[in-house]
């Protein structure tokens, strides 16, 4: 079976609003990269330092995966398949029917078996959203967000990520639109993307979740040089780091993503406001900057102060104290 | 964030490739700016692939020093644990375990070997030692090489 999609494929900073974007541009739904990711909910904060991965406590800027998709489309009314698999054959005959009926097929994948995929990125992680646009032969064309332009993989490679093992296993885990429907209300899901994620922010009643997540990381990363000494202290660190910057943030763990979000939201819901809060949340992603670069001098060692852990665990509460503002002022506008 | 501040430092850790980040432009608005990465996230990017080097050799020590098996390195330098290979194989957790011991791993029959080599990737052959000098495990398993 051979079925070229013509696909307009574009690169966004984070996989899964990309993935949605582009799905939805397929049926002439054209919304930008922030849009999606405002109208998803993207933007969380999660620190739960009894999970570890590697032995490492995993902090988190984002939901779950598969919410932003699953959030956006029910928001704007669309009607959707999302469908995991026990049989590995019937997951890639139901993928090349899709294919074959012209429809463009988003899926959950791991990146270590994703052959195209920067190589130093290819860690076991199996949360990673592309869509599948052809099959030539025995090879699947397939639309990556964070790749320049359509990538090819072959089809024992594909099977492979998606029936990747390990910590979420994404379990043949594949998506597509069904029907979206052409008055949508764009107002409307904008505003319940942000009350949803003042919601997340400021509400949950656990500790580790939201703002409270983010006094309880600052609280135990002042302890961790004496606790763990120098050398772990910056692999969990570096944890933080890497999860606020990596690809797929946009920078700043979504701050920046988000408060061009909220530029967008401005005009579309005729608030003023929003522009000013946009403002407020770009002054929080430079102070997450900020925080990027200290912890950037602790790892080369060149700290100018002792105690630097303290220092930033000031800054992380410093942070806190400015988002919450921000998202107290937010709810109130929408 | 300004656009014009929207780090540069490119040690290719992306394999050519550019990220996008958000920017303000001069009019406020803000814009998409690609980025080939930034100082402190690649160090810790580089950190955290050191760590898997690390974890490698001190496996293979391990397997030089007769206390486990090459299932025990190879399982290492290719990112798992003992919770991938039990849903890999099927066996349960402690008969992997069992695996790591060199007694017992000396009387493995060829078709639990062929089925760890093909997990892992390598030959039946390889599998039976570990390379003679500490591994770059980047470069191992995909020939891709960083500056560390």
């Amino acid at each position: 079976m051979n079925n070229i999609i013509d696909f307009n494929h574009k690169m966004s900073a984070h996989c899964e609003n990309g993935v949605t974007a582009n799905l939805l541009r397929f049926y002439g739904v054209d919304l930008s990269e922030p849009v999606i990711f405002g109208i998803g909910s993207g933007l969380f904060f999660s620190y739960m330092p009894f999970i570890k991965m590697n032995g490492i406590p995993v902090t988190s800027f984002r939901p779950l995966p598969g919410m932003i998709f699953k959030r956006v489309t029910e928001r704007l009314g669309a009607e959707v398949k999302i469908k995991r698999f026990r049989n590995k054959a019937k997951s890639m005959s139901e993928l090349d029917d899709l294919i074959k009926k012209n429809i463009p097929v988003g899926m959950v994948v791991g990146v270590y078996d994703l052959t195209y995929f920067p190589p130093a990125y290819r860690f076991r992680f199996n949360a990673h959203n592309i869509i599948v646009t052809g099959k030539e032969n025995n090879t699947y064309l397939v639309s990556d967000p964070i790749m320049e332009k359509i990538e090819k993989i072959n089809s024992e490679d594909l099977l492979k990520t998606r029936f990747a093992k390990g910590t979420y296993k994404p379990r043949g885990k594949m998506y597509y639109i069904k029907h979206i429907p052409e008055n949508y209300d764009l107002k409307s899901a904008v505003i319940k993307g942000i009350k949803h994620t003042c919601k997340d922010m400021l509400t949950i009643p656990v500790p580790y979740f939201g703002l409270k997540g983010i006094t309880t990381l600052a609280h135990s990363l002042k302890k961790w040089p004496e606790k763990l000494g120098d050398k772990k202290a910056k692999l969990y660190l570096g944890q933080v780091i890497r999860m606020q910057e990596e690809i797929g943030t946009g920078g700043a763990g979504f701050r920046f993503l988000y408060a061009a979000f909220l530029q967008e939201a401005s005009e579309i819901t005729g608030k003023q406001e929003l522009n000013e809060i946009s403002l407020q949340m770009t002054e929080a992603g430079d102070l997450w900057r900020k925080f990027g670069i200290e912890a950037g001098r602790i790892f080369k060692g060149r700290y100018p102060e002792n105690n630097p852990y303290k220092k930033i665990s000031e800054l992380l509460l410093k942070i806190k104290d400015k988002e919450e503002k921000t998202f107290i002022n937010l709810n109130k506008t929408v | 964030m300004k656009k014009e501040e929207v780090p540069q430092y490119d040690e290719n850790l992306l394999n050519g490739i550019k990220e996008i980040q958000y920017a303000v432009d001069e009019n406020g608005n803000y814009v998409e700016v690609k980025s080939p990465g930034w100082e402190p996230k690649n160090i810790a990017l580089k950190q955290a692939l050191k760590l898997i080097d690390e974890i490698t050799e001190d496996a293979r020590q391990k397997v030089i020093s007769n206390k486990k098996s090459p299932i025990f390195f190879y399982m290492h330098l290719k990112q798992m644990d003992v919770s991938i290979l039990k849903q890999e194989t099927g066996y349960p957790k402690f008969i992997i375990k069992r695996h790591f011991k060199p007694r017992i791993f000396k009387k493995l029959s060829k078709k639990t070997l062929n089925k760890y080599a093909e997990i892992f990737g390598i030959t039946t052959e390889k599998l039976m030692t570990v390379p003679d000098k500490p591994v770059d495990t980047l470069e191992f398993n995909f020939g891709f090489k960083i500056k560390k």
